[in-house]
């Protein structure tokens, strides 16, 4: 444990290039996070919506009862329905204002009649969507149809992208803070120069005067993950409330405790590693 | 004991700094290495510790043979050798008690132990007061004993001391190598580079005089040459007895003044 005494002084006593390396590695682990957001949010919305095969039809204005009694029986005569769900104009009234409870602006526009009557239909299976959709849309008192099938690719073309562009992304920051650290620590290498060649000379081993480097580049990695993880954490739990609302009733939020442990024992576990990789970079280069 | 066979040492610039040098030193000795600047005493230091390796010839240390020494092994050898360099080679942003435990933490001794030998060690040298100071607080004789206790402090079998009293006044030098003579009373072998020549007189040890980087001479204590004319130094049990009346002497002259 004493390389570790090493460690904690090279680093009190050089604290703008300890600053410059933790800065880094925050960043790099900041970015980490929101992306571990965004990539585990979008497959849980994505996850929600394949979870619930819906249809939702919208009616005409003057398509007549007895019309959506007879389209009702044609649907479960398909034999795919699982459930269907008649909303009134008047229930669609009462979702848009419990949706929209906070602001009586919204409330004050709407009324029964701007909003259609609808039909929710879930189907059993994920494939019949198609199906059914096609029914709804040839039928006379039918005005339009969306089904989670669109919502789904949508979502899933967007999160493939987010997941690319954030990988890209994390690829480029981790190598820029190993280059960065490597520098910073190489540089620390060459101010001890002459300290390591009396080491040497009174019979240290290579691996005496290595461990307090490498151990130097895991803590400004463990140091980093852990601001970079708690600035993203108390973001999202900040933000908790906002999103909730602009997610509607999709079970997104709040983050699990356990999600976010491991998502910080991940951290931990890559802030080694870029730690470990980048001092070994310096010491290979500096301490031939 | 130290053997150099024809070891010979040609730098890149094509200069020799040691030809052809040969020499037998043998456990427990006080040897003084004496020549000019430039002469080759510090190459041979060099040598011992491989912190160079001869362009020619064998060099055996405590029976290994240094110039086919493996890298991995020279940790080890170089914990059995206590260095006092020329240029003392201290760690200035360290105390003189982090100077003198540096070895013992090197050799991977336990804290405690290491913290007991190091305290052992700096009331030997009379550096405890000073314990806490770094390198810059400190005087040339000071220092000195710094880089001697830390030179001790694995317990070496030999110490090499690279003009250790070199920018010292009289009285410093001369408590600087009695220093060394208790160290080697106590059976290790010391090797002294210097240019001191009333100290090489008065301790009445062995002397090898080099000169452009061949050994021109290699002078017995007068006992121990009449006994042996080989390449032998002075047995340990004659020693203290020699030491202390030279140091005797030299106080008396002292005390004089």
């Amino acid at each position: 444990m004493k390389f570790l005494k090493t460690t904690t002084r090279n680093v009190r006593r050089s604290p703008y290039q300890a600053l410059a390396a933790i800065l880094i590695m925050t960043l790099t682990f900041l970015v980490i996070s929101f992306f571990a957001f965004l990539v585990v949010g979008s497959s849980q919305v994505i996850n929600y919506f394949e979870s619930k095969p819906q249809v939702t039809a919208f009616f005409k204005d003057d398509a007549k009862q007895s019309d959506i009694t007879a389209l009702k029986s044609q649907l479960m005569n398909t034999g795919k329905i699982s459930s269907i769900k008649f909303v009134s104009k008047d229930d669609a009234l009462n979702i848009y204002r419990q949706q929209n409870k906070n602001d009586p602006l919204l409330l004050d526009l709407v009324t029964a009649d701007v909003l259609p009557a609808s039909f929710e239909i879930s189907t059993v299976r994920l494939e019949d969507l198609g199906s059914i959709s096609d029914m709804l849309k040839k039928s006379a008192i039918v005005s339009d149809v969306i089904y989670q099938q669109d919502v789904v690719s949508t979502l899933t073309a967007w999160t493939d992208a987010i997941r690319q562009i954030g990988l890209g992304l994390i690829a480029l920051l981790s190598l820029v803070s190993i280059f960065i650290m490597a520098t910073i620590i190489g540089m620390k290498i060459s101010q001890k120069k002459e300290d390591i060649e009396i080491m040497r000379l009174i019979g240290a081993t290579a691996w005496y005067i290595r461990l307090p480097f490498i151990t130097e580049g895991v803590f400004y990695g463990l140091v980093g993950a852990a601001i970079g993880w708690l600035i993203a954490t108390s973001s999202l739990l900040w933000a908790t409330p906002f999103l909730e609302s602009f997610l509607k009733g999709i079970p997104v939020l709040p983050a699990s405790t356990e999600g976010l442990l491991l998502l910080l024992g991940t951290e931990v576990l890559l802030a080694i590693i870029l730690g470990i990789i980048s001092s070994f970079i310096a010491v290979l280069r500096y301490l031939k | 004991m130290i053997l150099l066979n024809n070891v010979s040492k040609k730098f890149g610039t094509g200069t020799f700094a040691l030809s052809d040098v040969s020499l037998v030193i043998k456990r427990g000795e006080f040897v003084f290495l004496v020549g000019p600047t430039g002469s080759g005493k510090t190459t041979i230091f060099r040598l011992i510790i491989k912190d160079l390796s001869p362009t020619t010839g064998d060099i055996v240390v405590n029976n290994l043979e240094i110039s086919k020494l493996p890298k991995n092994k020279l940790s080890a050898l170089r914990k059995k050798i206590g260095v006092i360099f020329q240029d003392l080679k201290l760690l200035i942003d360290r105390t003189v008690f982090e100077n003198v435990y540096l070895p013992l933490d090197v050799a991977g001794i336990k804290d405690q132990e290491a913290v007991n030998t190091t305290n052992d060690i700096l009331s030997r040298v009379g550096l405890t007061e000073h314990k806490e100071k770094f390198p810059l607080q400190l005087s040339g004789g000071e220092l000195q004993r710094v880089a001697i206790a830390r030179a001790l402090a694995l317990n070496p079998e030999i110490i090499l001391a690279d003009e250790p009293t070199g920018n010292l006044d009289d009285k410093t030098s001369w408590e600087i190598v009695k220093l060394l003579s208790d160290i080697n009373s106590h059976g290790t072998t010391v090797i002294m580079a210097t240019h001191n020549t009333e100290i090489v007189k008065n301790m009445g040890k062995r002397v090898i005089r080099i000169e452009k980087g061949k050994i021109i001479k290699d002078e017995k204590p007068k006992e121990e040459g009449q006994q042996n004319a080989s390449h032998q130094g002075q047995s340990p049990e004659t020693k203290p007895q020699e030491q202390d009346k030279n140091l005797n002497k030299h106080k008396e002259e002292e005390q004089k003044k």
